[in-house]
């Protein structure tokens, strides 16, 4: 027991100067450093499991409902996404940016930077604020709320009719005594209304439905939907275009299949967990920020600058998968 | 933070003046409140978990006390109603699983002597750890209001669409094992980082107690398991609170697939349950057998695997759920493979206490009752690992059971490891006759109240029944009257430590002889844990410390006294 | 109703009494894991006890008798050693499952519908009866649906289990052979109810299955009066004699025609093309408010009164009338023929007022 050295039983005001950033139980701010890093990549890789069972979650409904996935996606305005996309990716250079000026005690630059990544967050969070808003107005949103109408007419279209009813109709119907087949239900579900009204060789099954025929996107998507059929394909003027008609067709189609809800639940559960974490990155730069306006950060210890980087990054990094699985299904 | 004179620096630790401690330095709410110190967390820790473990065995009892009477369909039994029975149990299963069993020895423990044995001045993180502490008071305050709101009946399991129809408490317990599932992850985290970076350079990977090798492999599955179960609960709340549908055939959602993501967690769940008392069995043995430990790697080794194998088996939970015979083959080759490990650990076990020189203390008659109990809970895993068996044995009492075998080895392990660092952890010693009787009757109640349960169960006696055929009367009184036993010694042994508090011996730096490095310091230990940075040695080299008859402790011996130590470990 | 499980007979001390023929093969697998477990766990508790009494430390301080701490060899041969009989466990296990997962072709099926908190079963001949009964020595397969929770099926004397999902059909199968009466359990907590929720199961010697499927129709209990009786007032009737001494018992398990005919008119998926408060869908089905006893005119100029054989044809044929300004888009339902009288009876009560 003779061979220690040093003594810790001192007064705190005593002889080891270090750094005041180094904290008592390090030995060394390298250490100190070091495990702050890799404390932060274990937290990121708790992040990729938690999301990870969110796109597992959307993979198996996906696969059991590739037609009410790609329907449902045409309610989301890829435009928005994509430059929500390039905001993410450019906060994320200007976050690394900042890293890089702290790294070289540049202060007033990283700053700069800061509120540069701050001001990318708000204009992601607004542009989902209006896309949000924008459903939530029209109905558009999951479970048995799920009922698209047109801006205009959200006011005076009275509610279809209840949910509960026609959906348990739906479920009953696939009810049937299907002897040694185990398909999940909503499969069988879904098929059984296309294939009664697939017969019907003439005009949509809609109310209100004009002659020219749904958008490309339905088509593409392979529904088989009325409409189809010989008296079908007018040489709509509109088509190419998202004009106000085909949208219309669509919103009545995702009426009629019950099951396109369930793509705007996992919408609306994958980019809310998304936008939790981007607030809750907000608070962090924030904080930074005014850190780094009181000069804490500079070459000898720039630890939450780069740590709180690796989050904004993995923050960037589930939107950039969340983009595509859901804007452009 | 106190000052020390010089000549206080000099003396041997267990000759520092007894006020001069981690539990003494600073006093008064906020000092504990807000305290960064490992140590003072761990004791938070400690007196929480001990608590809960009681009112979580008042819900049993509660359980066990409404069934030595079969009742009739329907009707209740005189004041209890099969509603209120069902929120026994599942009360019952909730706080012993994620307030007390998971936190368990990591929390508790592993909190407070981890950094101790890496001779290092606290973990990797302080403040996170403060707040995985707080996060595990979230979880308890959210699951009391649960309670308030008039409990919840859905078994601790929520499976769907059972729990997102029934019009119980659900997401106020649902939220506190959100909150626990992240005091978890940061506990783990933690850890892991502390073993990475705060280990002295002399300490190699295979130089570490094994203790050590538990805890980094629980924090592996800690920080990748329960982010799954944060999701998975998030998802119920929403179909709750929002009705998205996920879970709800009816709107064309799956409720099985809530049942995958839920065993996908606890599975691995339970080896974060049985991993660290398998650690701790590892350090009560080789101490009170006075053998270096058997197979060092392959205790090791084995530790890393029965982590990574945990992942992999989570579908022998779904035998009868539905799912595919392909899944279900897998699901129970890989189960097979998981005994294996197991299976070493034990084995080298024994091979340790062979021609050891045995002391039969409180820690070691629990470490002892973890070899019977966990090896009745192992062996009888293979009967529901195995397809054909399990059909037959899903849902009974014979599940029941197993895990309350399997999970009984942590609890006692735990226990044993409490009383092994109480008196480093309180600086008093306990009554070893109270210590030993509280330990017997609780291991021989609890083996009453078990095996009447497998055997009922593979006689077809379905589990959470509240009524039941009046054929299996007897094996419920059985198992209710092994209940008592085993709450009176339980107990006892809550008296046995609340009593040491008050009346126990002042303990030395090292009454049992371990040579770890928590026992080079003080009992209790200094706030900053070491007086001089400790040397570090073989953690089972038993010759480098000496019996002392007048303190009947031991102490180290100095490095000019010492023999040569005969050839044989790493 | 507290049923005790008869018949113990031949059973073993962990297992209740065998009652088909996969229960042999699951107690052999059960026992043989119980031996080389009892065996592994005698020696291990053994030789634990024998170190502690042999080992113990005799004065305080004393240390150990050796100082060995690992021998590779030894290692191998207990890591590898029980791998076999794992292996074999896994294999027997593995073996004996393929079994119960695969229906023979000629299984007799009965469909099983579980809600909170009562089982019902109903026979190929559309009878639905609160008890399973099956003929012994005979394939029986369950096809299984939940109406509302998950619950599990579970015959312990049969070996048998299997979780009823609500939103999916599940099934298991056995062949039972002993005659005599059985206990059938929910094995999946559901609720309040979970512990209540049985059901008895008899298995019926050669010949006499048959006999009592006949009996099983609560409608054949009635007499020929009381048929008519309850033909013209459904409700009434049960009302009245629910608790009657004699017939009572079955009348309890009648139901309005009527109102399962409206259960139809949901699950068949009647309701996508057709109202039943008289709004009109000009490009789907005709209302079937006041349909019954309606004249009906078809694209070919023909009409007819609306009456059961009209329905009937619709339903088995639609596509051979079309009635007049409608398409021809109706699908061809499945409905047996007793479910064709409940949906008559279901259109007939909706009259015009």
């Amino acid at each position: 027991m003779a061979d220690a050295v040093q003594t810790n039983a001192q007064p705190h005001a005593d002889a080891h100067a270090h750094p005041s950033n180094l904290q008592h139980h390090f030995d060394t701010p390298a250490q100190q450093f070091d495990a702050s890093k890799f404390g932060m990549w274990l937290f990121l890789s708790t992040e990729v499991l938690f999301f990870s069972g969110l796109f597992l979650f959307y993979t198996v409904v996906r696969r059991h409902h590739p037609d009410a996935f790609a329907l449902g996606s045409t309610f989301l305005d890829w435009r928005l996404g994509a430059i929500n996309t390039l905001v993410l990716i450019a906060s994320s250079l200007t976050m690394a940016l900042g890293v890089y000026f702290a790294q070289r005690s540049m202060q007033r630059a990283l700053v700069f930077c800061l509120v540069l990544t701050l001001i990318g967050a708000f204009t992601f969070m607004g542009i989902k604020y209006i896309e949000y808003s924008h459903k939530i107005h029209e109905q558009i949103v999951w479970g048995k709320w799920f009922n698209p109408t047109r801006g205009h007419e959200a006011a005076e279209h009275e509610n279809a009719a209840p949910h509960g009813e026609v959906a348990s109709q739906q479920d009953a119907e696939a009810a049937e005594p299907a002897s040694g087949s185990h398909e999940p239900q909503p499969a069988a579900a879904s098929a059984a209304p296309a294939a009664a009204i697939q017969s019907q060789p003439t005009a949509a099954s809609t109310d209100s439905a004009p002659a020219s025929e749904p958008a490309l996107p339905i088509e593409q998507s392979g529904i088989m939907m009325a409409g189809n059929g010989p008296s079908g394909l007018a040489a709509g003027e509109e088509v190419e275009e998202k004009g106000e008609e085909p949208e219309l067709d669509t919103y009545a189609l995702a009426k009629q299949r019950k099951d396109v809800h369930l793509f705007l639940g996992v919408y609306f559960c994958l980019t809310g967990l998304h936008g939790i974490h981007v607030l809750a990155g907000i608070v962090m730069i924030i904080c930074l920020l005014i850190g780094a306006i009181k000069g804490r950060y500079n070459s000898d210890y720039y630890t939450p600058i780069d740590v709180g980087g690796l989050y904004w990054h993995l923050v960037d990094l589930v939107w950039i998968f969340l983009f595509p699985l859901l804007y452009l299904v | 933070m106190s000052t020390l004179d010089a000549s206080a620096a000099a003396l041997p630790a267990a000759d520092l003046p007894a006020g001069d401690n981690y539990l003494t330095c600073d006093r008064g709410f906020k000092s504990w409140a807000f305290t960064l110190d490992h140590k003072r967390i761990g004791v938070m820790y400690l007196t929480g978990i001990l608590i809960f473990f009681m009112i979580g065995g008042l819900f049993a009892l509660l359980v066990r006390t409404s069934l030595p009477v079969p009742g009739v369909a329907g009707q209740a039994k005189g004041p209890i109603t099969a509603e209120l029975y069902n929120k026994f149990f599942t009360l019952h299963g909730a706080i012993m699983v994620f307030i007390v069993i998971i936190p368990g020895i990591p929390a508790a423990l592993g909190n407070f002597v981890l950094p101790l044995m890496l001779g290092a001045k606290d973990v990797a993180f302080p403040r996170i750890n403060l707040m995985s502490f707080y996060f595990w008071c979230a979880g308890v305050v959210l699951a009391l209001t649960s309670l308030v709101l008039g409990g919840v009946d859905t078994g601790w399991t929520f499976y769907t669409p059972y729990s997102t129809t029934t019009n119980t408490a659900v997401i106020p317990v649902v939220a506190g094992a959100f909150m626990l599932g992240f005091s978890s992850i940061f506990t783990g985290l933690n850890f892991i980082v502390t073993i990475h970076k705060l280990r002295p350079p002399e300490m190699g990977w295979f130089k570490m107690p094994l203790l050590l090798w538990a805890i980094y492999s629980t924090g592996i599955v800690q920080i990748l398991a329960t982010p799954v179960l944060g999701i998975i609960l998030l998802l119920l709340i929403v179909e709750r609170a929002v009705g998205i549908g996920i879970f709800d055939p009816a709107l064309g959602g799956d409720p099985v697939l809530f049942q995958h993501f839920f065993w996908f967690y606890s599975h691995p769940a339970v080896y974060i349950m049985i991993l660290p008392a398998m650690g701790v069995m590892s350090e009560l043995l080789t101490v009170f057998s006075r053998r270096h430990i058997f197979g060092y790697s392959f205790i090791a080794y084995s530790s890393v695997a029965i982590a990574v194998f945990g992942f992999l088996v989570w579908g022998h939970h779904l035998f009868v759920s539905g799912q595919s015979n392909l899944l279900n083959t897998i699901f129970s080759a890989i189960t097979f493979s998981v005994a294996v490990p197991s299976a070493i650990k034990v084995f080298n076990w024994l091979a340790t206490l062979y021609k050891g020189s045995i002391n039969l203390k409180t820690p070691m008659i629990y470490a002892l009752g973890f070899i019977w109990i966990f090896g009745i809970g192992g062996l009888t895993g293979l009967f529901l690992g195995t397809l054909a068996t399990d059909v037959h044995l899903h849902d009974t009492y014979f599940v029941v059971a197993h895990f309350h075998f399997v999970m009984a080895g942590t609890i006692f392990t735990f226990f044993g490891a409490v009383h092994y660092w109480w008196p480093k952890i309180m600086g008093k010693m306990y009554n070893e006759a109270l210590g030993r009787w509280g330990a017997m009757l609780s291991m021989i109640g609890f083996n009453i109240t078990f095996l009447a349960q497998f055997w009922m169960g593979s006689l077809g006696m379905p589990r959470r029944y509240f009524h039941y055929d009046p054929f299996f009367q007897p094996y419920h009184v059985a198992s209710t009257i092994g209940a008592y036993i085993m709450g009176f010694g339980f107990l006892l042994t809550m008296i046995c430590l609340v009593h040491s508090l008050f009346r126990g011996k002042r303990a030395a730096a090292n009454p049992w002889g371990g040579v770890t490095l928590e026992w080079r310091t003080a009992s209790p230990p200094p706030h900053y844990n070491f007086d001089r940075t400790p040397p570090v040695t073989d953690p089972y080299d038993f010759n480098l410390v000496r019996y002392n008859a007048d303190t009947d402790a031991y102490d180290f011996i100095p490095a000019e006294e010492r023999v040569a130590v005969p050839a044989g470990h790493h | 109703m507290n049923l005790t499980l008869l018949a113990q007979s031949d059973r073993t001390i962990f297992m209740p009494e065998p009652a088909s023929t996969i229960a042999g093969t699951v107690d052999g697998i059960f026992y043989f894991i119980f031996y080389v477990s009892l065996f592994f766990f005698v020696l291990i508790v053994g030789l634990m006890f024998f170190f502690i009494v042999r080992y113990r430390q005799r004065t305080p301080g004393e240390g150990p008798k050796t100082q060995i701490t690992h021998n590779t060899p030894l290692e191998i041969l207990w890591s590898v050693l029980p791998t076999f009989l794992l292996v074999a466990m896994f294999w027997l296990g593995f073996v004996g499952f393929l079994d119960m997962r695969t229906v023979p072709k000629d299984a007799y099926e009965i469909r099983v519908d579980a809600k909170k908190w009562t089982w019902e079963f109903i026979y190929p001949n559309g009878i639905g009866h609160p008890e399973l009964h099956v003929p012994v020595d005979r394939p029986v397969r369950l096809v299984m649906y939940s109406q509302d929770v998950i619950h599990s099926c579970y015959i312990p004397a049969f070996r048998v289990k299997r979780d009823v999902v609500p939103g999916r059909y599940s099934e298991l199968w056995f062949t039972a052979n002993k005659v005599g009466e059985y206990r059938l359990v929910c094995a999946e907590y559901c609720g309040e109810g979970h512990s209540d929720m049985f059901a008895k199961v008899v298995v019926h010697p050669a010949g006499t299955f048959e006999d009592w499927l006949a009996t099983a129709d609560p409608l054949s209990a009635l007499s020929d009066e009381q048929y008519v009786e309850f033909m013209a007032d459904p409700q009434a009737f049960i009302d009245k004699y629910k608790d009657d001494p004699e017939i009572g018992e079955n009348v309890q398990r009648l139901k309005v025609p009527a109102l399962l005919g409206k259960a139809l008119y949901e699950k068949k998926g009647c309701s996508q093309c057709h109202t039943i408060d008289g709004t009109d869908l000009p490009d789907k089905g005709p209302t079937w408010k006041g349909l019954f006893g309606k004249t009906e005119t078809f694209s070919d100029g023909s009409s007819v009164v609306v009456d059961r054989d009209y329905i009937a044809e619709s339903i088995r044929e639609p596509g051979k009338r079309i009635v007049a300004g409608r398409q021809n888009i109706m699908p061809k339902p499945r409905v047996s023929d007793r479910e064709l009288r409940q949906i008559v009876e279901f259109i007939k009560s909706l009259q015009s007022d």
